[in-house]
């Protein structure tokens, strides 16, 4: 069995919104792609996901979130994460996220948002290529 | 970061220092040997205690239970949950975290969550030196929380002082998967949902076994009930946790325990270690190929080659 | 006997001869063909597959039990369902201008979305609001707003439904104080609370307390219903949040049905008779992507839920037996790309649900992929529903697919498919146990799963996601939630928080804390806590503070 690296993905749902489909479909897609995967359930703040991410030593956060509150939530991680000194973890968005969005929370440093009807081998190989480990 | 910087880092309390390192063991990255072996004066402090018992049986919520009370009494905790990886792909749900969101935010609750990557016995291989880097970060208690698929799950013992085995009432299976392995590691036997029907039961059959095993006792292990929901009864739980602790101590097992396991890890260690350098010797030697040839071919037997190359080595080394 | 033995012979022979010749030369699609909920579904139905079919048993008369052929003696010869769609975002000033546009475009119901906040029994200005407030529907903090949300909208012309669980005793509380100052009085008020907990901890999310508590609440709404509003419907017990989670339609109905059971029996557990309440249970489900398969759904739900009502608790009223229901095209079925599209999906699946024989309708708008609906996409869904009611005639004779061979043999295979899983459920100690111990949520899961799978490796079609896709220029116009909802929200409550009388609110948030304690009915001091302007927030903070917060168990 093979015991080098592997990836560590923490999958999050920051937020009150409870539409948690997306989340763990991604979740169990991921595993199956051989990854370990941290999932934290609902309602997590960004304090809670940052620290989660930081105490597992994951090398990517996937940010789920359907309400419309990314704009206030996505970059408030990014800022934490700042703040504990983290800059070698990849974080990824998914969910309802208009277009006109994207920019804004790409500049705030999340680095792919994946939205409905994106395939799951999409977000697999563009995690496998684009985190540090 | 450096070795030095893992080392000082973890002794100053730094989490993501500790993070680092538990990663680096993981990876098994020879790193990882370096930085715990500075580290290893600095352990053996903290209170270990495993938590064992099948799938379903409210281990998380015991611990994130345990964790609320211990912190009203100031004490610092590091959890290890571990969860099975598959053994087809390698990937791995680790869902023991989501119980124990109530402690995320507090800087003197460390959980880390591990994936078993293949070993067997309940634990991931690199289970036991992440609790004595949590060790060294200074936590004072560590809950190592196993796979919990029920049979083989003895490997605990090796790393926990303590070991509580949970069950909940109900499915009469389980009983049979405590007989058959992990009753005479159980130090504490907590039954879990006592609102279930049946739990009273569980509690009267668990200690009926305890009555006819025939293994002598010094510490009568207590069978305990408890509500992981609402938290009733982890009182007790933590009360016979210190007795346990308080009688490891008193009669000198922790003493010898501590022994013991010196002992089978510095005989794993060098085991592990002659293996490793006899095969970076031998591998891929002409000699060494063509004496399994031989072998294959039976015109040699595996029984003598062993003896005379493991003879050949210790001579070569001890030149 | 003799007739079905020449019958299969015939069968038979087409099948070796005609069949057989063509499929060599032409073969079929699919080697298996099956529904999309993987119900197999053969090449041929004929009546050989209704020989047990007993009509007046299984389908009888519309209005009757077992009401197979819907709930309504005439159908909708005597009035359309009612069309109603869900709405609210941002503050209850903007919402209210879309109540208003919406009744004037010829809506006959109002259907109100909360922001997350509010469902979770929030405060906008709670740290947990941040981000949240005005976002997936309206924010409502206090009776302040309702009176907004509700200016000029006479309460007893309209009905409302509101889609609101864990603290929909404090909303219904709301709406009474509202229409008491539009001096119509409780009797009168008509519409739905969802008000169904059990769907919220298996697949919607929106939770508070813990099931024991969360029971009560439920209850003690029947009660004060069953006394004083005989026109609304206390709970609206949810399979669309189950189906959207990821469910097959067999589980729709059966976890569904299987909630319903739980709440018939912790009311009867509280001293209700039946056939007090039953009537006033209302349903709701989603209206997915197969077309038959959806119809044969809403049929089967409404007999097996007919049976369990008369045969398991010995309803005497046939209107305690009565299913009525609301649905919801399926939202997971709309796609980002190609969003025009989404307008055809939806107009099948209204198209379904109609056949189906439901009692009132949500049509997605065609944005929802995307985000929040605009005005003109939220049009074009309720048009949808117009056109079938006005121009396809569907709706002129009743239950107009009934008798098909594959329609009735569909019915019967989800109906005893269902009772199956019921009776697994049963036989874990009922649907709470077995959302628990997490059976549930784990079936959705791997429903959910599989279903995603088989769209990845193209087994399954959806068109412009993974055929017939193309390149392109996503700008579609959407409806932005007024950013400065959250600040504004935030202002009001401040500004209602100056304005009342303190110490009236603290004198009836004690004494919710004491009824909380009590096993009185919680309705009448919520009634007062909401009239003196005590928040959403304040009063499900009493509540969760005698009854604690439920924590989910880690199922994935």
């Amino acid at each position: 069995m093979s015991s080098s690296k592997k990836i560590r993905v923490l999958v999050a749902k920051p937020g009150l919104d409870g539409h948690d489909r997306g989340a763990k479909i991604v979740a169990r897609a991921l595993r199956d792609a051989g990854m370990e995967v941290i999932y934290t359930g609902l309602r997590q703040t960004p304090e809670m996901i940052v620290r989660a991410a930081l105490d597992e030593g994951v090398h990517c956060i996937g940010l789920s979130i359907l309400s419309g509150a990314h704009n206030a939530l996505f970059p408030r991680v990014m800022e934490l994460l700042k703040e504990e000194g983290i800059d070698d973890v990849l974080v990824v968005g998914g969910g309802i996220i208009p277009e006109d969005d994207i920019p804004e929370l790409k500049k705030a440093g999340i680095a792919a948002i994946f939205g409905p009807g994106t395939p799951l081998d999409e977000i697999i190989e563009y995690i496998k290529a684009n985190v540090k480990l | 970061m450096s070795v030095s910087e893992l080392v000082n880092g973890v002794l100053s309390g730094k989490r993501r220092e500790l993070a680092r390192l538990i990663s680096l063991i993981e990876n098994e990255d020879p790193e990882a040997a370096e930085v715990l072996s500075r580290l290893y004066k600095n352990t053996g402090k903290a209170h270990v205690i495993g938590i064992t018992g099948p799938p379903g049986s409210g281990k998380s919520s015991l611990v994130t239970k345990l964790t609320a009370e211990l912190r009203k009494r100031n004490k610092t905790i590091g959890v290890v949950c571990v969860d099975p990886s598959s053994p087809f792909t390698g990937g791995a749900l680790l869902g023991d975290r989501i119980r124990m969101q109530e402690h995320t935010l507090d800087k003197d609750v460390y959980v880390r969550s591990m994936g078993t990557r293949g070993h067997l016995g309940g634990l991931a291989r690199a289970t036991s030196d992440a609790v004595r880097a949590i060790d060294a970060f200074g936590k004072d208690i560590i809950f190592v929380e196993t796979v919990g698929a029920g049979q083989a799950e003895v490997e605990i013992i090796e790393i926990a002082q303590t070991i509580i085995v949970t069950d909940v009432p109900g499915s009469g299976d389980d009983i049979q998967a405590i007989k058959a392995g992990i009753m005479e590691i159980a130090d504490i036997f907590v039954v879990n949902k006592k609102d279930l029907p049946g739990a009273d039961r569980k509690v009267t059959e668990i200690n009926a076994m305890l009555d006819i095993d025939p293994i002598e006792r010094a510490w009568r292990p207590p069978v305990l009930l408890t509500n992981g929901r609402t938290g009733e009864g982890v009182l007790e739980v933590i009360e016979k946790i210190q007795a346990h602790l308080q009688f490891l101590k008193e009669s000198g097992l922790l003493e010898q325990k501590g022994l013991q396991r010196s002992r089978d890890e510095l005989h794993d260690l060098m085991r592990y270690k002659l293996t490793r350098e006899l095969y970076q010797k031998l591998e891929g030697r002409p000699e060494y190929e063509a004496a399994i040839k031989k072998i294959a071919a039976r015109k040699e037997d595996p029984y003598t080659v062993a003896e005379r190359l493991i003879a050949e080595f210790l001579f070569s080394e001890s030149r | 006997m003799k007739d079905s033995s020449k019958l299969r012979g015939l069968v038979n022979k087409w099948e070796d001869e005609a069949v057989a010749t063509t499929v060599k030369r032409f073969p079929e699609r699919e080697k298996k063909f099956e529904t999309i909920s993987g119900l197999p579904v053969n090449r041929l139905y004929t009546p050989l597959d209704l020989e047990e079919l007993d009509y007046e048993k299984d389908l009888g008369f519309p209005g009757q039990y077992p009401f197979t052929r819907g709930v309504q003696p005439t159908g909708y010869r005597g009035r359309f369902w009612t069309m109603r769609q869900y709405s609210g975002f941002a503050t209850a000033r903007e919402t209210n201008e879309r109540f208003h546009f919406l009744l004037e475009q010829g809506q006959t119901g109002l259907s109100i979305a909360f922001d997350l906040p509010t469902q979770i029994g929030y405060d906008s200005d709670d740290v947990l609001a941040q981000g949240e407030v005005g976002k997936v529907g309206v924010a409502i903090d206090s009776l302040s707003d309702m009176e907004v949300l509700f200016e000029g909208i006479p309460l007893d012309k309209v009905s409302t439904s509101m889609t609101i669980n864990a603290p929909a005793s404090v909303l219904l509380a709301m709406y009474i104080a509202v229409a008491v100052k539009q001096g119509v009085s409780m009797d009168r008020l008509r519409g739905t609370i969802q008000n169904d907990i059990l769907k919220e901890y298996v697949a919607r999310g929106t939770y508070i307390f813990p099931p024991k508590p969360s029971m009560r609440l439920i209850t003690d709404i029947f009660k004060f219903c069953s006394e004083k509003m005989p026109l609304w419907n206390t709970i609206s017990i949810s399979g669309y949040h189950i189906r959207e989670a990821g469910s097959t339609a067999v589980q729709e109905v059966a976890f569904t049905l299987a909630d319903g059971i739980a709440y018939v029996q912790a009311a009867i557990d509280a001293g209700l008779d039946v056939d007090d309440f039953a009537s006033r249970l209302s349903f709701f489900f989603g209206s997915h992507s197969d077309f038959l398969e959806e119809i044969c759904k809403f049929r089967a739900a409404r007999r097996l839920w007919a049976r369990i009502m008369r045969e398991r608790f010995k309803a005497k009223n046939d209107d305690s037996c009565r299913m009525r229901f609301h649905t919801q095209t399926a939202g997971c079925t709309l796609t980002a790309q190609q969003p025009d599209n989404n307008v055809v999906r939806v107009t099948l699946q209204a198209l379904q649900a109609v056949l189906g024989g439901t009692q009132s309708l949500h049509t997605n708008s065609r944005d929802e992929a995307l985000s929040l609906p605009t005005e003109q996409s939220v049009q074009i869904a309720l048009r949808t529903q117009q056109i079938i009611a006005h121009e396809s005639g569907v709706g002129d004779t009743i239950d107009p697919l009934a008798g098909s061979y594959y329609i009735e043999a569909l019915t019967n295979k989800i109906e005893e498919s269902a009772v199956a899983y019921i009776e697994k459920i049963d036989a874990m100690g009922g649907a709470p146990t077995s959302i628990e111990n997490g059976f549930i949520q784990r079936e959705i899961s791997e429903a959910a799963y599989q279903f995603q799978k088989s769209v990845d490796e193209s087994r399954r079609v959806v068109v412009g996601v993974n055929k017939f896709t193309v390149e392109e220029e996503s700008k579609f116009d959407y409806l932005r939630v007024n950013p400065k909802a959250e600040k504004e929200q935030v202002k009001e409550l401040k500004k209602v928080r100056l304005a009342r009388d303190e110490e009236k609110v603290k004198k009836t948030l004690d004494h919710l804390h004491t009824v909380a304690k009590s096993d009185e009915n919680l309705m009448p001091p919520i009634i007062d806590a909401v009239k003196v302007y005590a928040t959403l927030g304040e009063i499900c903070g009493i509540l969760r503070d005698v009854f604690g917060e439920y924590k989910a168990p880690d199922i994935l």
